[in-house]
């Protein structure tokens, strides 16, 4: 990973032009607002989530993949449109979910014996406010304790409407990870028992895990000299 | 126990318990005295028995700011609900506004009797995120995994310590607490400081151990052989102990599964899940231990098994002391390495004054170099990783994602005590107020970890 964050100048280099492009940044130092003196004011990233993977996914990833979209076709559920896309990315792979398709899918993942991913381990929010169209992702890993698997499902809604269906009837132990997920990001979880904030308090406004979320915070003296607020800090976009 | 109604107008004198009339009903404030009194005054009042009681969050048995709510008839719990979130500090949130090294400083905060297995989780994901798991030098992870194992006993000695104290043993109290002492003071030497100390970092460790810390290893492991039985003859044989733990806070395993209860309470259920044996980090698959189970899925099989869990760690650290050899602690590549050498200063532990002397006299190169990854950080590809650990509450995992900038941008734990105190309300319903302490005890949740 030096090699390549060496040869682009600190910036590492795209992982092949297949990736899907969730952002584009301009700019460092984040000067965003008004006259940019840095210099790097011409610097452009576009910011590449790892792309959809062709077969063989490799390790048990294949017999996964096989034995889902079978099963979906047994129940006369098309495996491409439940599936939008298979991602095989650092040894881990990720089934990115229709979210139509989320109930059916988790439960045939739980049920069907070559499968058996019988425990959840909780549902977790990405913000992304620059993929227009996708910009809430909830991401549900899945673990076999069966067959000693893990495999992760990501469903992706646009913020104008945040709704994805509960799984909560099928894996009860979301009940608490879905509430946090809604409490930080505001994911409407359709069919949860008792969708109510659980960090934040009850009447508290906003959704703090989002991007457009400021941080807070206020600047702080020490040994004579001003440390502006963690935000307010230079970062290196 | 309390709500979050005072009252004034009650004399002291007469009763430990002020009413009031609300809209919802008579709201009692208990402040300590004798509980036969409030359910006196409560019976005297109307015929029902059933009231609502609001335990905490403000109450010593909650494991910090828990808070219970439980609907009761008599005696009985027909109902209850645990209330989260009044130690809630945005560590996820603070985590995107600073570099990834930083990201230590705040997840050893979260679940703070388990901070070793919190910067281990996070940095493992940092690890495989930079592609450079597989160049973590042999001496830091076995570093890490002694680190990992004496903090599972510093972990269960609390859990049992409070959990008898809870029950008026305080006996178990003086003595977890003790050994646990042992546990901080190696912990001190090592790292600096006995909690939150930051000492695991993505690509190794802080530093190397000091001089003397392998003595005082093993000095505390031939202590704690003489230690741990005492454990055994003063509670696992006593009748009182074992009266008021036996079938209480009972969790079968399909419950365990549906709730996604991990660690000693799905093993408690009899199924020998644990992440070092079913998906191996840091090199779990070379070393020689067992897996405890019970299959009485009770508090008092959750007891027995950390009792034999702490005697598998001490196995595995005897196991890490004989396999030290010396070696760096921190990988090879100095675009990720902190060039830290650490010494003792005026104000606390920090950069030795010799070593910026050295960059700051001899190396213009080095002294931005250093300037660079201290302020700037290391940059991480894009992508995303989800890394677990066995931590002694279970599964302790971190999804974690990169937009290849020098700050995670985004970081979530799934804290084993946050999933774990979801299995309250199936373990306590039916039973007695006075087991919902001991059931929400063999839990072991740390609010810290539960709201992050």
């Amino acid at each position: 990973m030096s090699d390549d964050s060496e040869r682009a100048g600190g910036v590492p280099a795209p992982r092949g032009n297949t990736g899907e492009t969730i952002a584009r940044r301009r700019g460092m130092f984040g000067a965003n607002n008004g006259g940019d003196t840095s210099g790097y004011s011409g610097l452009r990233r576009t910011v590449r989530m790892p792309g959809a993977s062709s077969r063989p996914y490799g390790g048990y990833f294949d017999e996964v993949a096989d034995e889902l979209e079978g099963a979906l076709e047994e129940q006369g559920v098309d495996p491409e449109t439940a599936i939008e896309k298979t991602v095989v990315d650092r040894d881990e792979l990720t089934f990115h979910i229709a979210r139509a398709y989320l109930p059916q899918v988790a439960r045939t993942l739980r049920d069907d014996p070559a499968l058996r991913f019988e425990l959840c381990t909780g549902v977790s929010g990405v913000h992304n406010p620059a993929d227009t169209g996708r910009e809430l992702h909830a991401v549900y890993h899945l673990r076999s304790i069966t067959h000693s698997r893990l495999i992760r499902l990501e469903v992706s809604v646009p913020d104008a409407d945040p709704h994805i269906p509960s799984v909560v009837d099928i894996y009860p132990t979301n009940d608490w990870h879905e509430r946090e997920t809604f409490d930080f990001f505001g994911i409407v979880f359709d069919g949860h028992p008792a969708l109510t904030r659980i960090m934040m308090p009850d009447d508290w406004q906003g959704f703090p895990q989002r991007k457009d979320y400021p941080l807070g915070g206020i600047p702080v003296e020490y040994k004579g000299a001003q440390i502006p607020a963690p935000d307010q800090r230079r970062s290196y976009s | 126990m309390s709500t979050s109604h005072t009252t004034r107008t009650t004399p002291r004198a007469t009763a430990s318990a002020g009413a009031r009339e609300t809209t919802e009903g008579t709201v009692y404030t208990v402040s300590g005295g004798d509980w036969d009194e409030v359910a006196e005054a409560v019976t005297r009042r109307s015929d029902d028995e059933r009231i609502i009681v609001n335990m905490g969050p403000q109450h010593p048995s909650t494991h910090g700011v828990l808070r219970l709510i439980l609907e009761i008839d008599g005696e009985t719990v027909t109902e209850a609900r645990a209330g989260i979130g009044y130690l809630h500090t945005g560590i996820e949130k603070n985590l995107e506004y600073r570099t990834w090294t930083q990201g230590t400083t705040f997840v050893t905060r979260m679940d703070y009797l388990t901070p070793f297995y919190n910067e281990a989780a996070y940095c493992l994901g940092v690890e495989k995120l930079l592609g450079i798991t597989d160049d973590i030098p042999d001496r830091a992870t076995v570093i890490r995994v002694l680190l990992m194992e004496l903090n599972r006993l510093s972990s269960h000695l609390v859990a049992i310590a409070t959990g008898g104290m809870e029950l008026g043993a305080t006996t178990v109290m003086i003595y977890g607490f003790r050994d646990r002492e042992h546990c901080l003071d190696i912990f001190e030497l090592i790292t600096g400081l006995r909690m939150n100390s930051a000492y695991i970092r993505p690509g190794g460790l802080a530093q190397d151990l000091p001089p003397g810390a392998i003595e005082q290893l093993r000095d505390f492991i031939r202590k704690m052989k003489k230690n741990l039985p005492e454990y055994d003859k003063l509670c696992s044989g006593n009748p009182v102990f074992k009266a008021r733990l036996t079938d209480v806070g009972y969790l079968d395993l399909a419950g365990c599964l549906a709730l996604g209860a991990t660690g000693p309470v799905l093993r408690s259920a009899g199924l020998p899940h644990d992440l070092r044996k079913s998906d191996p980090y840091c090199g779990y698959e070379t070393y020689d231990f067992e897996v405890p189970t019970t299959d009485t899925c009770d508090s008092m099989g959750r007891f027995l098994l950390r009792l034999e869990e702490m005697h598998q760690s001490l196995r595995i650290m005897e196991q890490c002391i004989d396999r030290l050899e010396p070696g760096p602690v921190m990988v090879g590549d100095k675009k990720i390495a902190w060039p830290a050498q650490l010494a003792l200063g005026p104000d606390g532990l920090g950069n030795s004054l010799d070593h910026i002397r050295n960059i700051m006299g001899t190396s213009m190169e080095a002294l931005i170099h250093h300037f660079k990854l201290v302020t700037e950080g290391f940059r991480v590809p894009p992508g995303q990783v989800y890394t677990a650990v066995e931590s002694p509450k279970g599964e302790l995992g971190v999804h974690m994602v990169s937009d290849g900038g020098t700050r995670p941008y985004r970081v979530h734990f799934r804290d084993p005590s946050f999933t774990n105190l979801q299995a309250t309300a199936a373990m306590c319903e039916g039973g007695m107020v006075a087991d919902v302490i001991v059931a929400v005890a063999s839990i072991d949740p740390v609010m810290g970890g539960v709201d992050r």
